[in-house]
C-alpha cells in the first residue's frame, strides 16, 4: 500500500491541478445546479455530490479508457470526474435536447459512451447487474478492463448486491464494488437500516477482499484507489471498498435535514476535501494563493458557461418523444 | 422438410445464431451441463464450451442485471429464465433497465437482448409456477414481445430476436415444446411483428397464440363439422401486434374470438379487442368475444385447474356465441 501521507508528493503537480480542478468544477456545478433549481429551470429529483468529491475524483484518476463506470442516481458528479463537459450535464438538468441524454434521462440518468459510463440509475441497488456485466464482458473479450460499481450505504442492504458479489467473485470478474457510505439513506441512519455497518466486512462472504478507507481525504482515497485497481485489473478478481465520506446538503434538493444537527454538518465541513487539498497544495508550494483563486474563478466561469448553453439551448423537437424507444424500425410498433 | 419438436427447432435457432455471431452467450439455470431443464439448450455446452453456455447460480435478479450490462458494452446475450414465473424475481432488470435504457440514454446504449423461457402453466404446478406474463411486459415501452405457437414459427423468430438490437421478450410454452412438425432446414428469419394466418376462414377470426392456438386448431376443425368455416389468426408477436393483419382477417370474416392463456382483466387479449374496436369497429357485425383464465389463482386439483383455464370447448362456445348459433 502507497503511504497516503506521501501520496500527494508523489503525484506531479499537473496532476494534482487536474484534481483539484475536477473537484471545483464538480462542487461549482452542484452549487449552480442547485441555484438553477430554486429559479425552477431544473425540475424533479435533485441529488447533489457536494462533500463526496473526493470519493470520484480519487477513485476515477485510475480509471483506463476500455473501463466501465456506473453509479446511482447521484451520478453528477462521477460523470464530471470521468470528463464529461459540464455544459452537456447542465443541459440535461435543464431538460434540453443538447443534455448527454438529449433531455430524456434528467438529473438520475447521465450517461456518456466515451467514457463507458454506463449510467446514473434511480433504483437503490439496480445497478450492480449492469456493473458485473460490464465487467463479465471484459473477460469474455479479454481486454483487460475494470469495472466500477458506485453505490450508496443505503444499497448494501438491497438484495442485489449480495446476488452480484456472488456472481462476481464465483465467475472472477473485475469488479469494483464502491460504497460511497454517506452515513444516510435518505433520512435514515444507517445505524437504523444496516445491521453491520462495518459494510467491508460483508466482502469475506463472498471471497472478496474488502477494504475501508476515508472518503473524505483525497490523499488517501488516490493512493489507496490506485493499488486495488491495479490488483484487480492483475487478479482479476472483485473487491469491495466502503469509503466513508459525507453530503452537505440534503439527500436531495426536497430534504429539510431534520435527521441530523447543523454541528454535525459544520464537523464535516471543516475536513471539506476541496478546502484540504488545496491548502496541501499551497503548503507544499505546489501552487500559489492567487492560483488557487484563479482555479476557483475558473471553474466558475466554466460553470457559467454550462449555465448560458443549458439556457440557451432548444427543448427537444417532439419527434423526440417516440425516438430511441427502439434501435430497430420493425413495423406496427 | 424434417419434423422436429419445438425444443429442437428452439435449439436449432440458438445454435445457428451462436454460430454466425460470436457476441451471442446463453446462460440461466442449468441451460449448461444439465443441458437445459427443457432440454431446448441440449448440447450447447459440449459444442461452444463454458465461456458462451452458462450455468447460472438461482440468482435471477443478477444475472439478468449481467446481461444488461454485457448487452450495454456490446454483447448479445440470450437469458433463460427456467420459467418465466422467475422472471417475476429479476423484474426490476428486465423493465427500469432493459426496457429503459436505450430511450432514457438518449439513444447511447441499446439492449441487443433476449429473455426466453417458457410462460403459462404447466401441469399441476398450482399457483406460483402458473404465471402468464405477456401483459405484463407488452405494458412497457421498449420491449418487443413474442410467443410461437408452432416449431417452424419459434425457430425464424427466435433467430429474429436474437438479430434484433432491443430487448425482446421471448414467451415459450412448457406444454408445447414436445409439438412436432416440419420445420425448414438452414437460415430463415420470421421477423418481428410479422402474423400469420394458421387456417383460412370465412365466418370468424379467432386469434390466438402460443399454445392457445393449438386449443383453436382443434377448435376449428370441430367448427368445421357443424359449418362454421374458422379463420385462424396468429399475431406471433405480441407487440408490436401485426393490424394490417387483424384488419384483413376481420374485413372478411367481421366476428373476432380473442383466445388467451391469461387472465381476463387488463390483459394484452383485452388489447387486442380494444384495438379492434377502435380500427375497424364498422367491420364487427357482433361484439367481440374473449376466452380467458378465470379471475382466480391457479388451483392444485384437476377438475379446478381445467376450470380455470381456457379450453376447447370454450373457444367453440364463443365462436358460436360471435355467429349467434348455439
Amino acid at each position: 500500500m502507497a503511504s497516503v501521507k506521501k501520496e500527494m508528493q508523489s503525484l506531479s503537480k499537473e496532476k494534482m491541478v487536474e484534481i483539484l480542478e475536477k473537484m471545483l468544477v464538480i462542487r461549482n456545478f452542484e452549487e449552480a445546479s442547485i441555484k438553477a433549481y430554486q429559479q425552477k429551470k431544473i425540475a424533479g429529483f435533485l441529488h447533489t455530490y457536494i462533500g463526496q468529491e473526493a470519493v470520484g475524483v480519487g477513485t476515477l484518476a485510475h480509471k483506463l479508457p476500455q473501463d466501465s463506470v456506473v453509479t446511482t442516481y447521484r451520478c453528477h458528479g462521477l460523470a464530471l470526474a470521468l470528463g464529461m463537459p459540464a455544459k452537456e450535464g447542465m443541459a440535461e438538468l435543464f431538460g434540453k435536447v443538447t443534455g448527454c441524454a438529449r433531455g430524456k434521462g434528467g438529473s438520475m440518468h447521465f450517461f456518456s459512451k466515451p467514457h463507458n459510463f454506463l449510467g446514473g440509475h434511480g433504483i437503490v441497488g439496480g445497478q450492480f447487474g449492469i456493473g458485473i456485466g460490464a465487467a463479465f464482458k471484459s473477460n469474455y473479450d479479454e481486454d483487460n478492463a475494470v469495472s466500477f460499481i458506485f453505490f450508496g450505504d443505503g444499497a448494501t442492504v438491497q438484495g442485489t448486491l449480495h446476488e452480484t458479489m456472488n456472481l462476481a467473485s464465483l465467475w472472477d470478474l473485475p469488479a469494483i464494488f464502491i460504497c460511497e457510505d454517506n452515513q444516510y439513506g435518505m433520512g435514515t441512519a444507517n445505524a437504523r437500516a444496516i445491521a453491520n455497518t462495518d459494510i467491508a466486512s460483508k466482502a469475506e462472504a463472498y471471497g472478496m477482499k474488502g477494504y475501508t478507507f476515508n472518503g473524505m481525504d483525497l490523499n488517501e482515497v488516490h493512493g489507496r484507489m490506485g493499488d486495488i485497481v491495479k490488483e484487480v485489473r492483475a487478479t482479476r478478481r472483485p473487491v469491495l471498498v466502503h469509503m466513508k465520506t459525507y453530503r452537505y446538503t440534503g439527500h436531495s434538493v426536497s430534504d429539510a435535514g431534520l435527521y441530523r444537527t447543523k454541528e454535525e454538518v459544520d464537523t464535516y465541513k471543516l475536513k471539506d476535501p476541496i478546502i484540504a487539498v488545496s491548502r496541501e497544495m499551497i503548503e507544499n508550494k505546489m501552487i500559489t494563493e492567487e492560483e488557487f483563486k484563479a482555479m476557483q474563478k475558473k471553474a466558475k466561469a466554466g460553470i457559467q458557461e454550462a449555465l448560458d448553453f443549458a439556457e440557451e439551448s432548444p427543448e427537444p423537437p417532439l419527434e423526440e418523444l417516440t425516438r430511441h424507444v427502439f434501435m430497430d424500425d420493425v413495423g406496427n410498433a | 422438410m424434417p419434423m422436429i419438436e419445438m425444443r429442437e427447432a428452439l435449439n436449432q435457432a440458438l445454435k445457428e445464431e451462436m454460430t454466425r455471431d460470436e457476441k451471442v452467450f446463453i446462460l440461466g439455470e442449468e441451460v449448461a451441463e444439465f443441458n437445459g431443464a427443457y432440454k431446448v439448450t441440449k448440447g450447447l455446452l459440449d459444442h461452444f464450451g463454458p465461456k458462451r453456455v452458462i450455468d447460472t447460480p438461482i440468482s435471477e435478479s443478477g444475472f439478468t442485471g449481467l446481461a444488461v450490462g454485457a448487452a450495454m458494452m456490446g454483447l448479445r446475450p440470450v437469458v433463460e429464465f427456467m420459467s418465466f414465473n422467475f422472471s417475476l424475481v429479476a423484474i426490476d432488470q428486465i423493465i427500469s433497465n432493459a426496457a429503459k435504457m436505450y430511450y432514457m440514454s438518449g439513444g447511447l446504449y441499446n439492449i441487443p437482448m433476449v429473455m426466453r423461457g417458457p410462460n403459462g402453466a404447466g401441469p399441476r404446478v398450482s399457483s406460483q409456477h402458473s404465471h402468464n406474463m405477456e401483459s405484463v411486459y407488452a405494458h412497457f415501452p421498449g420491449l418487443h414481445v413474442m410467443a410461437p405457437s408452432t416449431p417452424a414459427d419459434a425457430k425464424g423468430m427466435l433467430k429474429a430476436a436474437i438479430r434484433c438490437n432491443d430487448p425482446v421478450i421471448f414467451l415459450e410454452n412448457e406444454l408445447a415444446y414436445n409439438l412436432k412438425e416440419e420445420v425448414p432446414e438452414g437460415d430463415y428469419i420470421i421477423p418481428i411483428g410479422k402474423g400469420d394466418i394458421k387456417r383460412q376462414g370465412t365466418d370468424v377470426t379467432i386469434i390466438a397464440w402460443s399454445r392457445m392456438m393449438s386449443l383453436a386448431k382443434t377448435a376449428a376443425e370441430e367448427l368445421a363439422k357443424e359449418g362454421l368455416n374458422v379463420e385462424l389468426l396468429d399475431p406471433r408477436t405480441l407487440k408490436p401486434l401485426d393490424m394490417p393483419l387483424i384488419a384483413e382477417s376481420v374485413k372478411k370474416t367481421n366476428r373476432v374470438v380473442v383466445v388467451e392463456e391469461g387472465h381476463y382483466f387488463s390483459s394484452l387479449g383485452a388489447q387486442v379487442a380494444e384495438s379492434i374496436y377502435t380500427d375497424l369497429f364498422d367491420y364487427l357485425d357482433s361484439p367481440i368475444a374473449r376466452v380467458c383464465q378465470s379471475e382466480n389463482p391457479m388451483p392444485y386439483a384437476a377438475n379446478l385447474e381445467a376450470a380455470t383455464l381456457p379450453s376447447v370447448e370454450k373457444i367453440i362456445r364463443a365462436a358460436k356465441q360471435v355467429t349467434y348459433r348455439n
